[in-house]
């Protein structure tokens, strides 16, 4: 069996965050009573007619710049023909052909190993979503819903022959796709609910061919685990029709997420014939270079610039700062952490260590623990200082997220404060009085034994003493014998 | 350039329409009529003309994201030929597959 | 003096000075729709009670003394492919029978908002897909000069119920020349105004990139009235110009000296019947006599317009009807297996023929291998038409040209014939695809009585100017004061 390489294209739609839809009043929002967001325009009756909304406009300019596109200058927006209910006009507004908003750009993604690769973009242009369906159980029919129907939606095309060579690439394509629409604040990046959808297009192809394999399109993938699984599943199925003397078919499947399969859909038209003209009822959008650097210029530091910035500033091992770019307002919560605190790893270790824990048991995001960044920077400046032992702050760390109170406030209420040498050394005499045959074997030179020793005062001090003085009050007291 | 009965059937499947036979014969006619209309277009060089999609020249018109209040359900459903009001929503056959 | 038989302009007038109330002359039109539209069929839906209900309410302003908008109380019929809130819009289609519009379109609310009185919807060919009101999918309207004869169409309900006194005034749209050709047959002034100078918000699209809603009317001041109220910027209409409206009837001042007016030659090709040439050509004498200089021009394009028009006409309402499906508003069919099923056999039973072979062409233009020679081509023939108006905009202020080939002819005459009955269109449709701003107006009548259009044709925007040559030259003739003598049988 010859060894097969994967290539895998990528389309992602992305739902904008404006506060009305695309061509109509309508609020654009997720969930709601059906058909309760909808005016003669959404709902495409005879007559209506669409105004752009300069918000979604915007966004998809700014989306672009920051995915190194160009931007068309003259951008023309097109008729999709094709018939399906959730369409309420028989066509959707989209942009075809080569004026999209963007053009011919590029995003960098990196791998585990710290290499990084770019992916090169071909298109970002802007269309309208559709309605949706929902089925009914028992009821023999569906039933379809217009809320969702002209809610602007960003389209994200990577280029051909495609840069992703695995499933892994493709996750980690998502993911940063998904980090640089959330730092613009174009999207929510929601996939569970649908505002951020990928469909991968995996092909293929026995080394050393310089052809490329069918491809089929994947969808209904909710999660990035399961844009990995669904591509890595779907390359191997491929293999195995070509390996047993089959042929892939180009088409549409679904994503299983529970059996971990996909399936073949029945494709939406019966032939595929879109009948694309420009959409005569709106004008063509023209683009002021001016403008355009504008955006430019305000564009927020993008994830990769950001984490480069915090590895050199703060001194951060790469996959610390890969964590805390993953959103802007985590990474924001660090700096201000890290302000005025001279041990700042120590500070991306305990968000991303028990912070991280603790918010994510709260089904809460770093950066909305009930701690403020002030709160985290005081604790560790008490651990900094000698004031607070470390292992006492995991459990202040607890309280102070139970709670909300200031690390010196729960250190002072629950008696945690350090002991002093003198306590120290009383647990000491008394811990060296009560384990003579320990005592000998260290005497004897068996020098590991008194890892226990140290153990046992920790425990006595209930964590309060301090390791150097436990050690150097112990060698002391064994030195007296 | 003629249409074949069986291209005029393929054009009708795009448009979803459900002709019958003496439609589509009509139509074959009707077409291919038209067609040779068209013919006369093509004996015009049109090489470096630039199509014109609007004839009169306005820039596009844009409006602010403000969210404006929708139609009441009631109003949405009320020419709707088959309704579900408890779901509140357009009753189709079921749509299998997505 | 009948009530129905004065101009909206005097019925504004006696309104105003309180000499009628708006009620009297509401149920004067009423009545004579009552009287004659058993014959002339021009109207779908008579809204009588909410025409009482808004007459009414024009005479409580003025009892009130309460400032009233220049249309108060002036009746107005309405083309059905314009949305009106809570009254039924068919576009004289079956697909859209029981379709009550939950809005009105932007035109209506401007009427509306003038103060005038809508008496109802007329009657058209479905979804304006014709010339002569026989494609109706309801029924067809008759001609009030004679009722063996089509009004002309699209817009022939509202011709018609002009020309026979069932309203002063009324909307039409014009898409091809479905203003013009109808008021030609029955003898009315016709507006097409400029691409973007009046509001398609609420307009049942045909051509999105060609419709545009214009007045009908017997005289040329109530056409100008009327402009003036409708005419203007709507945000909710991307491709509405933002231009200022000027006030129309202030540009009627009979003065044409000096006004420059083009005979574009291929207009008067073979085809032309000899009674509309004749005519057509005494018009011109007519403005040469009231001091326009008149001189030929040439628009070598003309020829390819009408073969143009008809790929992006279809093609764009393939797509625009492409939302009529069963699901949300109009005919459904009973008995649909899946969703296909359902969209195939609700079309089927909805659309009449005409629609259907328009859809047809139009997806086949349309669809892929097709797009560069058909519809790519089209509108690169399109750009040449233009350039050739735009010559002859150096030289001339305006151009002058029969409306139709002929008067109107029999109902039934060209119903087998569908290529004979499209270039009735042939002077018309230009215009449309250019863009520009085209009249017509009465300029005489055939041997048997019949009207015969003559058309105006100007550069974008220049309204006015068609508007003050028709009203010099309406001022030197009597043809729009003749009426049909419907009353008398
Ligand atoms: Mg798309
Ligand atoms: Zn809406």
């Amino acid at each position: 069996m010859p060894l097969y390489e994967t290539h895998v294209g990528m389309e992602c739609h992305a739902e904008l965050l404006t506060e009305s839809k695309m061509f109509c009043g309508c609020r654009n929002e997720f969930g709601g009573e059906p058909n309760t967001r909808t005016c003669p325009v959404c709902l495409g009756l005879p007559g209506s007619l669409p105004v752009f909304n300069k918000k979604a406009i915007e966004h998809v300019v700014r989306t672009a710049l920051a995915l190194n596109c160009t931007i068309s200058l003259h951008s023309v927006f097109h008729r999709k023909n094709y018939f399906y209910p959730d369409l309420p006009k028989g066509y959707q507004i989209s942009q075809y052909g080569n004026t999209p908003i963007g053009v011919n750009g590029w995003l960098e993604i990196e791998k585990p190993d710290g290499t990084t690769k770019k992916i090169h973009i071909t298109r970002v242009h802007l269309e309208e979503d559709t309605g949706k369906l929902i089925h009914s159980d028992g009821a023999g029919y569906s039933v379809v819903d217009y809320n969702r129907s002209s809610v602007p939606l960003m389209e994200i095309v990577t280029a051909f022959p495609p840069d992703i060579e695995s499933a892994e690439e493709a996750r980690l394509y998502a993911e940063t796709l998904r980090s640089i629409l959330i730092y613009l604040g174009v999207s929510d990046g929601k996939m569970e609910q649908g505002s951020l959808r990928a469909e991968p297009n995996p092909s293929v192809r026995p080394v050393g061919s310089d052809t490329f394999g069918t491809k089929t399109e994947l969808k209904n993938l909710n999660s990035f685990r399961s844009v990995q699984r669904g591509i890595e599943y779907e390359a191997q199925r491929q293999i195995e029709v070509i390996e047993s003397g089959g042929r892939v078919t180009q088409e549409t499947r679904g994503w299983d997420d529970e059996k971990g399969i996909s399936f073949s859909q029945r494709s939406k038209e019966v032939e595929q014939e879109y009948r694309y003209f420009p959409e005569p009822d709106l004008i063509p959008l023209e683009f002021d270079p001016e403008w355009l650097e504008s955006l430019r210029a305000e564009l927020p530091e993008l994830p990769n610039a950001k984490k480069r910035r915090l590895m050199e500033q703060y001194g951060l091992p790469a996959t610390d700062a890969a964590q805390l770019v993953l959103e802007r307002e985590t990474a924001d919560y660090f700096e201000q952490a890290a302000r005025g605190v001279k041990d700042t790893k120590a500070v991306a270790n305990w968000m991303l260590g028990d912070l991280a824990r603790l918010a994510n048991a709260s089904g809460l995001a770093i950066h909305a623990a009930p701690i403020p960044p002030a709160a985290l920077a005081e604790m560790v400046g008490l651990i900094e200082s000698g004031a607070m032992t470390g292992k006492i702050a995991k459990t202040v760390i607890e309280e102070m997220f139970a709670t909300g109170k200031s690390a010196p406030q729960v250190v002072q209420e629950k008696g945690l404060t350090v002991s002093g040498a003198d306590e120290v050394a009383g647990i000491v005499a008394k811990v060296v009085a009560a384990n003579p045959d320990v005592v000998a074997k260290i005497k004897a030179g068996n020098d590991k034994s008194i890892g226990f020793l140290v153990g046992q005062v920790m425990k006595e001090s209930k964590g309060r003493a301090k390791p150097d003085d436990v050690n150097r009050l112990l060698r002391e007291e064994m030195d007296k014998l | 350039m003629a249409l074949t009965r069986e291209e005029v059937r393929g054009v009708a499947t795009l448009a979803r329409l459900d002709l019958k036979d003496n439609e589509t014969d009509r139509l074959t006619h009707h077409l291919n009529d038209l067609l040779a209309q068209f013919a006369r277009l093509q004996e015009l060089n049109t090489e470096d003309v630039p199509p014109t999609a609007h004839a009169v020249p306005v820039a596009a018109a844009l409006r602010e994201d403000v969210a404006r209040p929708s139609l009441p359900r009631e109003a949405v459903m009320a020419n709707g030929p088959q309704v579900d009001r408890e779901l509140g929503g357009f009753i189709v056959p079921q749509v299998i597959g997505e | 003096m009948e009530l129905y038989t004065l101009s909206a302009r005097e019925l504004a007038d006696k309104i105003q000075a309180r000499e009628v109330s708006a009620r009297e002359v509401t149920d004067a039109f009423l009545a004579c729709i009552e009287r004659v539209d058993s014959d002339v069929r021009a109207f779908v839906t008579v809204t009588a009670q909410q025409a009482r209900a808004a007459a009414d309410a024009v005479d409580a302003r003025l009892a009130a003394k309460e400032e009233v908008s220049s249309l108060a109380g002036v009746p107005i019929a309405l083309k059905d492919n314009l949305c009106t809130t809570g009254v039924e819009t068919t576009c004289s289609s079956k697909i859209l029978r029981g379709f009550v519009p939950p809005y009105n379109a932007t035109v209506v609310e401007k009427l509306s908002a003038a103060g005038a009185v809508s008496l109802g919807k007329a009657t058209m060919d479905e979804f304006a897909m014709g010339s002569s009101t026989e494609n109706s999918g309801l029924f067809t309207t008759r001609n009030p000069w004679d009722l063996t004869k089509v009004p002309g169409g699209s817009s022939g309900g509202s011709a018609a119920a002009v020309a026979a006194g069932e309203a002063p005034f009324a909307l039409g749209s014009d898409t091809g020349g479905s203003i013009r050709q109808p008021a030609a047959f029955c003898g009315l002034v016709g507006v097409k105004p400029t691409y973007g100078r009046v509001s398609r918000y609420g307009l049942v699209a045909f051509a999105s990139s060609l419709d545009q809603i214009g007045p009908l009317a017997r005289t040329v001041e109530d056409a100008a009235l009327l402009l003036s109220v409708i005419a203007g910027h709507d945000p909710g209409d991307s491709t509405s110009v933002p231009r200022s409206v000027p006030d129309y009837r202030a540009a009627l001042t009979g003065d044409i000296k000096g006004l420059r007016v083009g005979i574009p030659k291929e207009y008067f090709a073979e085809g032309i019947a000899t009674d509309v040439r004749e005519a057509v050509t005494r018009a011109i004498s007519v403005l040469e006599g009231l001091g326009a200089s008149v001189g030929e021009t040439s628009l070598p394009y003309t020829e390819y317009a009408l073969p143009a028009y008809y790929i992006v006409a279809p093609a764009e309402a393939s797509s625009n009807l492409a939302r009529y499906d069963g699901v949300r508003y109009g005919h459904r069919t009973r008995n649909a297996q899946g969703h296909i099923d359902l969209f195939e056999k609700t079309r089927d039973e909805g659309f009449g023929d005409e629609v259907k072979q328009r859809i047809m062409i139009g997806t086949y233009a349309l669809s892929a291998g097709y797009y560069d020679a058909f519809y790519l081509k089209a509108q690169q023939v399109r750009t040449l038409i233009k350039q050739d108006f735009d010559r002859c905009w150096e030289n001339f202020d305006a151009l002058i040209t029969p409306t139709a080939p002929s008067a109107a002819f029999g109902i039934g005459e060209k119903t087998d014939d569908p290529l004979a009955m499209k270039l009735s269109d042939i002077c018309t449709i230009p215009a449309n695809m250019a863009g520009i701003p085209a009249l017509s107006q009465c300029c005489g009548f055939t041997e048997s009585g019949l009207p015969i259009g003559v058309q105006l044709m100007g550069p974008p925007f220049s309204e006015e100017t068609l508007l003050r040559l028709a009203h010099a030259y309406e001022q030197a003739t009597d043809w729009h004061t003749r009426r049909p003598s419907l009353d008398k049988k």
